[in-house]
């Protein structure tokens, strides 16, 4: 434990990537197997949950450092991680005395689930009793928390290919889809060629870069496709040994999320896998965002729910055909053969192939690309024909060309203070534009968007033009003006403002604005009325 | 029942009415008894000056050197109007001081900031038994629990041998007055040339021309060779981090001592290589114990967690109130007290070192 504890506080100290890499690589290179394998588990999100109650572990902690709740609460809020606010408030032993190492921890939390409460309050606090600080910080990570330390899993997968010498894409492979620490090892998941990859497991998603500078510099336009960038759910379908899979973003298997593309499981050739985007989809049209929005996260899918919000898979590229990776065939050749499958398709309405944007010179883009919205779509996706699918986002090959935000210009009117990183300071706002009746109405939270130094010139400023406490929000002087960003907009009935905006963020500080300036609801109504 | 209390809270100062006596006021008056020489509590501007005599060299060097100033011994009584006066040793930099005020029996105790552990430099916290006492509460949170200062220092012992090792230099920050001296008194030097910015060497001449054991340190100059970083410890103010001042030294590790440090979020957010928890604040354990020692049935919590503060007290069977005041923005304060800016490099400079504007405002626009 104290070397993996010690792996991590130095990993949640440095901002610098190849740093992080190297400490995972010395990691992977001198960790026993078994907490190797505990430590790709938790660095990957699959941290095992052991069934604890987090309001009673805090109260177990408070109880221990003899402090009333109120008190822990405001300790949590000013420290903004809950593992973190229990190992600072706990009593400080001086016996740091236990030797048990990452895979030794996970075996004593598994007996966990199976506990009375009062069996795991002893449980707990006896390990809480024999770590240092740190020690428990990370402990209270594998029992209960979030494992945010900004390490991707690119970055995991970079270490464990220096570490292993074995090529990052084949390690990309095996440490994606679903796997239990529980039931393998190591060994057989990073080190075995092949043998154990499961038929579900996805291949990376290849991710485009933003467009930098004009199109045209990406020199002649016959050396490029061009497509609409839908606005969806990234996802990989799957059909191999009879069984369909598909794969969301974000690495979650979604398969029963989506049962109107069950039906792939009877066209698709075995061994087929497709890259494209999961839209709403009525009338033969793709729906905006917001539409699908209805239905993600929902756990029972009505049948109100799927006809409300029916969805459509639209394809756009092709890695494995009769069972064969062809990522390292060209874009024109996997385009091609994505074309055969879906010619022979039956339902052509739900399984859709991005249609290529017929363009010659790059003039006729920017022609087209203001009408993305109408076209329900962000932008546009520009691939180059040569290109192989290559895993992660890489420069050069797929790019992605995205319309500007909607925007608007709002008053900062509520803060709240961060977590983690930015615990301690007022990161977290809340923007509002004025209402007919001139009172300022709340239309969207947002956080990012700002330098470090304006972040603190904000809090500066917040800080010291309190108006009013709720809990952790305060009512801040309504001084503030900022450009929020956001890519949708939608009606709602569960906000004041009626509205409902999609991805907010801050565009830019205005700071020549006055809070009089600020934009209104109804120039928010307009933009609705346009875009609904 | 008293008509008025005999101090009372004006929110630019702490006010004696009997005695026309402020406390650490942020506006000019015309008697100013200062707590101690950071410059969230010694403000510019007023006529006559009061503080522990260890706090002169510092306030003529950032309040100008003409300033009508008296200076007292801890412990030493001065009689304002039947006021009864007297500092006492608040532990927390050089010359810092409580100051006792009785009248008519009745005796407050303004604490400023102050902590518990002895720092082997200033003269260590002594309680004063009151009626009234008003405490900062900078860490007034269960999170903040100091290790002995013996551990920090072997941390920054071991820090700087490490970077040696690496051939890097240690750039360590802290606030120039008080934490500075502290580092110097608590790690082992091995005799080795110290390196040190600006507004840290300024003010270690000063405390040393007054007659305080402090090492000699080598001030950083746009000559001084690069290569003799290598390897050697660099003493640096807190906002160097954002400067270009800091390029020269590279390579280099960059550690940071505050209490703040305690936290992840803050340390991260700092971006420095090493955080060391270290302050010159009392911690919850010590700031519980200095309000019972006080003996006070009175407590009035100023800058920090106040209103955590006096409920938790309140709880516990002692009547407390939270005061707003201007101090404890320390960080911000000294730092341009302290004239920490890229161009601050070196003795040159000390015009950097005097008056600061009385607007304590940051500028949005």
């Amino acid at each position: 434990m104290k070397q993996f504890a010690e792996l991590f506080m130095n990993l949640d100290r440095t901002n610098k990537t190849n740093a992080k890499v190297e400490l995972m690589k010395n990691y992977f290179l001198s960790a026993s197997d078994e907490d190797k394998m505990w430590a790709l588990t938790l660095f990957t999100g699959r941290r095992p949950s052991f069934k604890v109650n987090r309001t009673q572990v805090k109260e177990w902690a408070a109880a221990e450092a003899n402090i009333p709740m109120w008190l822990f609460q405001e300790s949590y809020q000013s420290v903004g991680d809950l593992g973190e606010t229990i190992s600072l408030i706990l009593p400080r032993n001086g016996s740091d005395d236990s030797d048990k190492s990452l895979s030794e921890w996970f075996y004593y939390l598994g007996l966990l689930p199976k506990m009375t409460d009062e069996e795991k309050h002893d449980h707990i606090l006896q390990a809480w009793s024999q770590l240092s600080q740190h020690e428990t910080f990370v402990f209270n990570k594998l029992l209960m928390g979030s494992f945010r330390i900004g390490v991707s899993q690119t970055l995991v997968v970079r270490a464990l290919a220096e570490a292993t010498a074995t090529d990052s894409n084949v390690i990309a492979h095996r440490v994606m889809g679903q796997w239990d620490p529980l039931e393998t090892t190591f060994e057989k998941l990073i080190l075995d060629e092949g043998e154990n990859d499961n038929a579900s497991r996805p291949y990376p998603f290849f991710l485009a870069y933003p467009i930098e500078g004009d199109v045209s510099n990406l020199g002649t336009p016959e050396d490029w496709f061009v497509e609409w960038k839908w606005d969806g759910i990234r996802s990989q379908i799957i059909y191999r040994n009879n069984e369909l899979f598909i794969w969301t973003r974000g690495e979650e298997l979604s398969t029963d999320k989506f049962p109107e593309l069950h039906f792939l499981s009877t066209v698709l050739p075995n061994g087929t896998v497709l890259d494209g985007e999961i839209v709403s989809y009525f009338d033969n049209k793709p729906m905006p965002f917001n539409v699908l929005q209805t239905r993600i996260g929902r756990k029972n899918l009505s049948k109100k729910v799927l006809e409300e919000a029916p969805v459509a898979f639209i394809a756009y590229d092709i890695m494995e055909a009769n069972g064969v990776d062809i990522r390292n065939l060209s874009q024109m050749q996997r385009r091609a053969q994505l074309e055969e499958i879906h010619k022979n398709m039956p339902v052509q309405s739900i399984f859709n192939l991005s249609p290529l944007v017929e363009f010659k010179e790059w003039s006729e883009l920017h022609d087209l690309h203001p009408t993305s919205r109408e076209n329900i779509a962000e932008g546009f996706m520009i691939k180059r024909k040569s290109s192989t699918y290559q895993v992660g986002r890489k420069k050069g090959d797929w790019w992605k060309w995205k319309i500007d935000p909607l925007s608007v210009d709002a008053v900062l009117i509520y803060a709240q203070k961060g977590s983690g990183r930015r615990a301690e300071l007022f990161t977290d706002y809340t923007f509002a534009v004025w209402g007919e009746d001139g009172k300022l109405i709340p239309f969207a939270k947002a956080y990012s968007g700002l330098t470090d130094v304006e972040i603190g010139q904000v809090d500066y400023f917040i800080k010291r033009n309190i108006l009013e406490k709720f809990g952790p929000v305060r009512t801040v002087k309504p001084e503030l003006v900022f450009e929020i960003g956001f890519e949708g907009i939608n009606e709602s009935t569960r906000h004041k403002s009626g509205i409902a905006v999609r991805f907010p963020r801050i565009l830019r500080w205005r700071k020549d604005k006055k809070a009089a300036e600020a934009d209104t609801l109804e120039s928010l109504k307009g933009i609705l009325e346009m875009y609904k | 029942m008293a008509t008025q209390s005999l101090l009372q809270f004006t929110g630019k100062s702490i006010y004696c009415s009997q005695a026309d006596a402020h406390i650490d006021p942020w506006i000019p008056v015309d008697r100013a008894i200062i707590t101690h020489a950071h410059s969230d509590h010694a403000r510019w501007g007023s006529k006559h000056y009061l503080a522990h005599k260890d706090s002169e060299a510092i306030l003529r060097l950032r309040l100008g050197p003409d300033i009508s100033l008296q200076t007292v011994e801890y412990g030493e009584k001065f009689v304002i109007n039947g006021v009864v006066f007297s500092l006492h040793p608040a532990g927390h930099i050089i010359g810092s001081a409580q100051v006792r005020v009785e009248y008519k029996g009745e005796v407050w105790v303004a604490s400023g900031d102050y902590k518990l552990e002895d720092d082997n430099f200033c003269v260590p916290f002594e309680p004063v038994k009151c009626n009234v006492f008003i405490t900062e509460s900078t860490f007034g949170l269960p999170i903040y629990k100091w290790q002995p200062q013996q551990e920090i220092f072997s941390e920054i012992d071991n820090w700087w041998a490490q970077n040696k090792e690496q051939d890097k230099a240690s750039i360590l920050m802290g606030y120039s007055l008080g934490k500075m001296q502290r580092i110097l008194k608590g790690i082992e030097l091995k005799d080795e040339v110290i390196y040190a910015h600006g507004a840290i060497y300024t003010l270690n001449e000063r405390l040393r021309q007054a007659g305080h054991d402090l090492p000699e340190l080598t001030l950083v100059t746009k000559e001084t060779d690069k290569k003799l970083f290598r390897g050697s410890l660099v003493l640096a103010p807190p906002s160097v981090d954002s400067s270009t001042w800091i390029r020269k030294f590279n390579p280099y590790s960059l550690g940071y001592c505050s209490g703040w440090m305690a936290l992840r979020g803050a340390k991260n957010r700092r971006a420095v290589d090493q955080g060391f928890i270290l302050s010159d604040h009392v911690d919850w354990p010590d700031l519980n114990t200095a309000v019972i020692e006080s003996g006070a049935e009175k407590v009035y919590v100023t800058h920090g967690y106040t209103s955590i503060f006096s409920r938790w007290l309140n709880e516990n069977g002692i009547e407390a109130g939270e005061v707003t005041t201007m101090y404890g923005n320390e960080e911000e304060t000294e730092d341009r007290a302290t004239g920490d800016g890229p161009e601050a490099e070196g003795i040159e400079n000390n015009k950097d070192l005097s008056p600061i504007p009385d607007d304590p405002d940051l500028k949005l626009s």
